[in-house]
């Protein structure tokens, strides 16, 4: 009875009984089957809201209709130098279906400037310290129309190592400097345009984060700033969040920023993998012969062929929302919108929180879910998904599912081979290796080069890759690796390891007893638990 | 007492690595040069004829490839090579050398790391590049003349292989240099030694050996072109 009556909190809160089916989990690039404890509770991610029909429409509407400010149109004058900058590869994820957002509003955008005499038109892709996009990529992007008129020499990313590309803002009155991309600060209008897939994302972060450079950045990448965040994921509880708004401000004094933000729907994916997103109970006979078909396929496949299999599925978002104008009204429209989307009221902590980890993650895109962003996808994003309090118990245990391949790609994530090697075995502690090493990797001559001239994320990435999963490491008692394929990797992150759910479940009860509490977040899922 | 920390330095290799040039292009150069029309057109179809032993024989074994190699300089005026150095340094080398290699020694430099060139290049034709590098620091290799005129022979020591690796311990002993400090930058496999003795090892522009030995042991591999 009580198991009957906890069912119906929430659609997308299921409680597992005696008659459930088992649950899908994503490890890495497999997708296994498990059957959960009874009265495990298991969250989805909401149905997805409706795209707009209409969304060119939608994005006109947006730029004719801002907030706090003129129409684009009304601000541009012939002659005037303008440069649109946008989001860059780590959103949304995975890459969208084509055509991608970005390019519906660049299309639009840029007819309108050229429409009104403005030829001086930059597109900056805003990478911050991430990996400069490939030229593939930036087509994909764009779309063939804006690729072939403006790259290379008007489409480009951003360069955080490029002295010359750079120019001093000023400082905030808590001395964190901010330097900028200096053909978007010296343009007379800088157009950012964004696709908001977390609450994190957009705002003041998208030009005081994405065009600046190592030393603006780590005055607020830094893991002080990630404990006092709490959570993140939560605007107006996060630390760095505050931080974003204060270098904004000096954003706004200096810079004439018409800012147009969409939120998307989570519709990750459709067709032949929507089965992914649905409640097992639920599964008809066609999606379970299609997880069968995928799981089969997959386990013919090497890995490298499962991964690339992945990746080349495009996620299937369409755009809920779009507003445009000034940064702070545009963003908290924005925010609303996507809480709408992701927010799930949730009762009571866990005292176990299982997570399976799929190849997805920011970060590694077309490229390998390295240990360290294992790390950052565990106790950075999924510990990080929560407003009022974490979804976790303090001391709890979290249980992930992920074959922790001790595999880094060599072209994207140089740096992060040897902060894994090198310094990982000599300490764990964020502090000491921000202190100790930070600037060293940030500096270093061949990581520099990799990432002004190639596609690596900058030297420094690792370090904030770390410090992006403090608040997590510092709150969960104790992490479970369940089906890690060595012990050194969970070693090395200071994690136990188990080799599969059942095990880890078995273990994890040890430390927290028989009754507890035990949620799994059904991945791959894009959610906030807005505690009670 | 605190041992006071010791400085690093970053150890370049030339050809390959920070310019696209190697050492048949110099060959060439010198060898359209003659002081007859006759003799530059031979000694050129001679170069070029060579090009396939070359090639082979840097595969097998840098000594060897060096023996037969300088030995196309025998009979070289001293005058002459040196007359035509910063003619080949404008026309050839200048041009040749890798935008992103200014990038990564001005970098370099500003961490406060000792610039030093190792390079089985002639001193001859390395001198105005390090000039325009601003690298004052650089050990070459030098031709042997006898009255004038080059033997076709290298003066001691051959900078190859391991030899690099051995220069620099020993530069590095008399310097103070810190090797676990230190990087080095290198495009071919031949310069493995000199690799594999620093703390920040870096694969340039590598061949497939390297980039596979790169990619083994984890080095960062750039590609300054």
């Amino acid at each position: 009875m009580a198991l009957q009556l906890r069912k119906k909190t929430h659609e997308s809160v299921i409680y597992i009984d005696r008659d459930s089916a088992p649950r899908i989990m994503p490890s890495g690039e497999d997708f296994i089957l498990e059957d959960l404890p009874i009265g495990t509770r298991v969250l989805y991610p909401n149905p997805p809201i409706k795209g707009l029909p209409n969304r060119e429409a939608a994005i006109r509407y947006a730029l004719n209709h801002p907030h706090g400010c003129d129409p684009l149109f009304a601000q541009l004058e012939p002659g005037m130098r303008v440069t649109v900058a946008v989001d860059d590869i780590s959103l949304p994820l995975p890459p969208m279906a084509t055509p991608d957002i970005r390019q519906t509003i660049l299309e639009i955008v840029l007819d309108m400037l050229e429409g009104h005499g403005v030829d001086d038109i930059h597109i900056i892709i805003a990478n911050s310290l991430h990996r400069k996009m490939t030229e593939w990529e930036m087509k994909r992007m764009a779309g063939q129309r804006v690729f072939d008129e403006y790259y290379p020499d008007r489409y480009y990313n951003h360069d955080a190592e490029w002295a010359d590309g750079l120019i001093k803002i000023g400082e905030t009155r808590h001395k964190e400097p901010l330097t900028l991309n200096r053909r978007a600060a010296e343009s007379d209008l800088l157009i950012y345009v964004n696709i908001n897939l977390v609450p994190m994302d957009g705002g003041h972060k998208s030009v005081a984060v994405g065009l600046c450079d190592y030393e603006s950045l780590r005055a607020h990448h830094d893991p002080q700033t990630i404990r006092d965040s709490d959570s993140y994921m939560d605007p107006a509880r996060s630390e760095l969040n505050r931080k974003c708004v204060r270098l904004g401000k000096i954003v706004d004094e200096h810079l004439n920023v018409f800012h147009i933000e969409t939120a998307i729907n989570n519709r990750m994916y459709k067709g032949d993998m929507d089965f992914l997103l649905k409640n097992e109970d639920d599964f008809t006979a066609f999606d379970r012969m299609k997880f069968e078909a995928m799981r089969y396929t997959m386990s013919k496949l090497p890995r490298p062929a499962r991964r690339k299999l992945l990746h080349s599925r495009p996620s299937q978002y369409e755009m809920i929302a779009c507003h445009a104008g000034k940064t702070d009204p545009v963003h908290e429209k924005i925010v609303a919108k996507g809480f709408e989307q992701y927010s799930i009221p949730i009762r009571g902590q866990a005292d176990i929180l299982i997570t399976g980890i799929p190849d997805i993650s920011p970060y590694n895109v077309y490229s390998i879910l390295n240990p360290l962003l294992v790390q950052v996808m565990a106790l950075g994003y999924h510990f990080n998904f929560y407003r009022n309090k974490p979804l976790l118990k303090k001391g709890g245990v979290m249980i992930l599912h992920h074959p922790c391949y001790d595999d880094f790609d060599h072209r994207f994530h140089p740096s992060y081979i040897e902060f894994f090697n090198r310094l990982l075995p000599e300490t764990r502690n964020a502090d000491v290796l921000r202190d100790k090493y930070e600037r060293e990797f940030a500096n270093n001559p061949s990581y520099v080069e990799m990432y002004r001239r190639g596609n690596a994320y900058h030297g420094a990435h690792p370090f904030f890759m770390w410090y992006w999963g403090e608040n997590g490491r510092q709150h969960v008692g104790k992490v479970i690796a369940a089906g890690a394929e060595n012990s050194h990797v969970p070693a090395m992150l200071g994690w136990e390891r188990a080799d599969n759910l059942t095990e880890a479940i078995a273990m994890a009860r040890s430390y927290m007893g028989n009754s507890a509490e035990i949620t799994m977040l059904h991945q791959p899922m894009i959610s906030i638990a807005d505690m009670e | 007492m605190l041992e006071e920390s010791l400085a690093g330095a970053a150890f370049y290799d030339l050809e390959g690595t920070l310019v696209s040039t190697n050492l048949v292009h110099t060959l060439g150069f010198y060898s359209k040069r003659q002081t007859t029309l006759l003799q530059s057109v031979t000694k050129s179809a001679t170069t070029f004829l060579s090009l396939p032993v070359f090639a082979i024989t840097d595969q097998y074994s840098r000594k060897v490839f060096n023996d037969l190699y300088f030995k196309r300089y025998k009979g070289q005026s001293e005058d002459r090579l040196r007359y035509f150095a910063h003619e080949l340094f404008e026309d050839v080398i200048k041009p040749a050398v890798f935008p992103g290699s200014y990038e990564l020694i001005e970098k370099s430099r500003s961490l406060g790391l000792r610039q030093v060139v190792i390079t089985g290049a002639l001193d001859l034709s390395v001198k105005p590049l390090m000039e325009h590098l601003g690298i004052t620091e650089f050990v070459t290799n030098r031709l042997e003349f006898v009255n004038g005129m080059a033997t076709g022979r290298l003066l001691p020591p051959v900078m190859a292989a391991a030899t690099k690796a051995q220069w620099i311990r020993t530069y590095s002993e008399r310097e103070g240099i810190s090797l676990s400090e230190s990087y080095a930058y290198t495009d071919s496999m031949s310069d493995l030694p000199m690799l594999s003795i620093v703390g920040h090892p870096a694969a340039v522009n590598p061949d497939m050996r390297l980039r596979q030995t790169a990619l083994h042991h984890d080095w960062p591999i750039l590609v300054l072109k």
